[in-house]
């Protein structure tokens, strides 16, 4: 990809993570942090990725570690953070 | 490798649901539909990329994402939540080790690339290595299993000498590209060891600081390998967590009164008693103290961790619809680092049944105890302590607290006379309107509950 080009959704991403954070109450923090950790778990994506041109044993061993890690970044990282907003009522609900 | 169109907005597709789900979770009554919306995102990313032509391991990457996933997937459902923070870290400690391990390949390969990306690269090992192994110790640290802070000697010159052999081999492997398979793993083992050494001797009060921290790194490394792999997705979603991460890192730390270099470079150590506080601390009944509500018009209550780890949360909020029902205001009010993590007391009185709407941040309640007839606090201390307000020798001098003092009566219901977290001695317990009533959290809720019955 153009390294400048790359540059630009660096900081265009930098920007709306701040944003959207900066207006979050302090009641969902937990949530949050738990939401944005599932959402770094897209990492499993590049994990599969790698393990999908490994070629050498030693990498298809570091490329399975990876996705399996990377899966659990997500399963875990959404289940704890649906189970935790799942429980947020208002009173009338 | 190029990537067919059809994949390429597939993960664009899914990058925007990520962005579209983490604004939903900005606010309680969308925060629900915000992950579900991210999760639907998560899907379509990876499905699409089983779609990418000539990809091989399948089989692999098959097991591999059935393991970690149904593994994280049963452990999350069980983990209870006041474990919630340290589940947290080790799910964000695999992401660093995935986005380590990308990297691990990627040399490994010895493909030639631009010094930008091989530098992007070899921070993003060095972030997500350390996030892996660290994140691992603030697991083991909240879950009990190391229960002692190591401290080396010399640990600030250890730490700084690491950090400069692990920037060094970093460098070498830029300098030196493609780097031979002795360098690529020196490199790592520095790193990974680096993680350890810096958070062994960091203490449990500060540990969630360390998580969020830690949370970003791993946001961070995710947006630099996905530099790596020509991947957007990837740097959106790792950029935009690596901000928000850093940003809520800052908040916590603010709320805590600790400087994030504090945090990592001194351990918590009590400087001093403050000053000596005069006047004794005054016990009451549990049927005193039920009266004292019964006849209030306003009562705030002050949950703490103490009240979490006795499970009372059901007990109080069972007490709190009594007297909602006789006419009494009841309002609960959250110190940001009540819990083990920011916002993690919130999550516990949820799960008691609690609506939002009756929970109020330190800025929205703290004008308010004037006008409370009861503050009743529960397993809470540092953080209703107003020597923090007062008391410049005090350790906890400047930390934003909850006015608790203000309240016309306040009732504290302790297990014992000792110290909060801080070993600080808490002066609202000696003032002439504060009342203890000693005992565990569960049954002296329970016990003023029989009693506001009675009182019918």
């Amino acid at each position: 990809m153009d390294g400048l080009l790359a540059l630009y959704i660096f900081m265009l991403a930098a920007f709306t993570g701040y944003e959207i954070i900066a207006k979050v109450p302090v009641i969902l923090h937990t949530p949050l942090m738990s939401g944005s950790n599932f959402i770094h778990g897209v990492v499993v994506v590049g994990a599969m990725i790698m393990l999908g041109s490994a070629d050498t044993p030693v990498q298809q061993a570091i490329g399975f570690f990876a996705v399996a890690l990377g899966a659990a970044n997500a399963a875990g990282g959404y289940v704890v953070t649906e189970r935790m907003l799942a429980m947020f009522k208002k009173k009338e609900d | 490798m190029t990537m067919p169109i059809y994949v390429q907005g597939a993960w664009f597709f899914g990058a925007a649901l990520f962005i579209f789900g983490l604004k939903g979770m900005s606010s309680p009554a969308s925060a629900r539909k915000g992950i579900i919306i991210a999760g639907y995102g998560m899907l379509l990313a990876i499905a699409a990329t089983f779609l990418i032509p000539g990809l091989q391991n399948l089989g692999l990457m098959a097991l591999a994402l059935a393991l970690g996933g149904s593994a994280a997937w049963i452990s999350g459902k069980k983990v209870k939540m006041t474990d919630m923070p340290q589940m947290v870290a080790i799910y964000n400690g695999m992401g660093g080790g995935a986005a380590a391990a990308i990297a691990a390949i990627e040399f490994a390969k010895g493909d030639s690339h631009s010094m930008a990306v091989t530098v992007l690269a070899v921070i993003g090992a060095l972030i997500g290595a350390i996030s892996f192994t660290g994140s691992c110790v603030a697991w083991a640290k909240l879950q009990g299993v190391l229960k002692k802070a190591y401290r080396l000697p010399a640990q600030n010159a250890v730490n700084v000498v690491l950090a400069l052999v692990a920037i060094a081999l970093g460098g070498a492997m830029v300098l030196m590209a493609p780097a031979t398979p002795e360098l690529i793993f020196a490199f790592f083992a520095v790193a990974l060891i680096l993680g350890l050494i810096v958070t062994l001797p960091i203490g449990g009060a500060d540990m969630p600081v360390v998580i969020s921290l830690f949370n970003a790194f791993t946001g961070l490394a995710v947006g630099f390998e996905g530099y790596v792999l020509g991947n957007p997705a990837l740097i959106i979603a790792g950029i935009v967590v690596g901000a928000a991460g850093t940003l809520l890192t800052q908040l916590m730390a603010k709320a805590m009164n600790r400087p994030i270099s504090n945090i990592l470079f001194t351990p918590m150590v009590a400087s001093g008693p403050g000053e000596a506080i005069s006047g004794s601390m005054k016990e009451l009944s549990a049927l005193d103290a039920a009266a004292m509500m019964r006849y209030a018009s306003k009562v705030i209550i002050v949950p703490g961790y103490g009240m979490a780890v006795a499970h009372a949360q059901h007990k109080v909020w069972e007490m709190t619809s009594i007297l909602e029902e006789a006419g009494i205001e009841v309002k609960f009010a959250i110190h940001p680092v009540a819990g083990r993590m920011p916002g993690h007391m919130n999550v516990l009185l949820a799960e008691a049944g609690v609506p939002y709407d009756k929970i109020f941040d330190l800025e929205e309640i703290n004008g308010e105890f004037a006008q409370a007839d009861v503050a009743l606090i529960i397993g809470a201390n540092d953080v209703v302590n107003p020597s923090a307000r007062t008391d410049k020798s005090s350790p906890i001098y400047g930390m934003p607290i909850l006015n608790a003092d203000m309240a016309q009566n306040v009732i504290v219901i302790k297990r014992g006379k000792g110290t909060g977290y801080s070993g600080v001695e808490n002066a609202l317990f000696y003032t002439d309107n504060c009342r203890m009533l000693y005992g565990d959290a569960q049954p002296m809720a329970g016990e003023i509950i029989q009693h506001l019955k009675a009182m019918g």
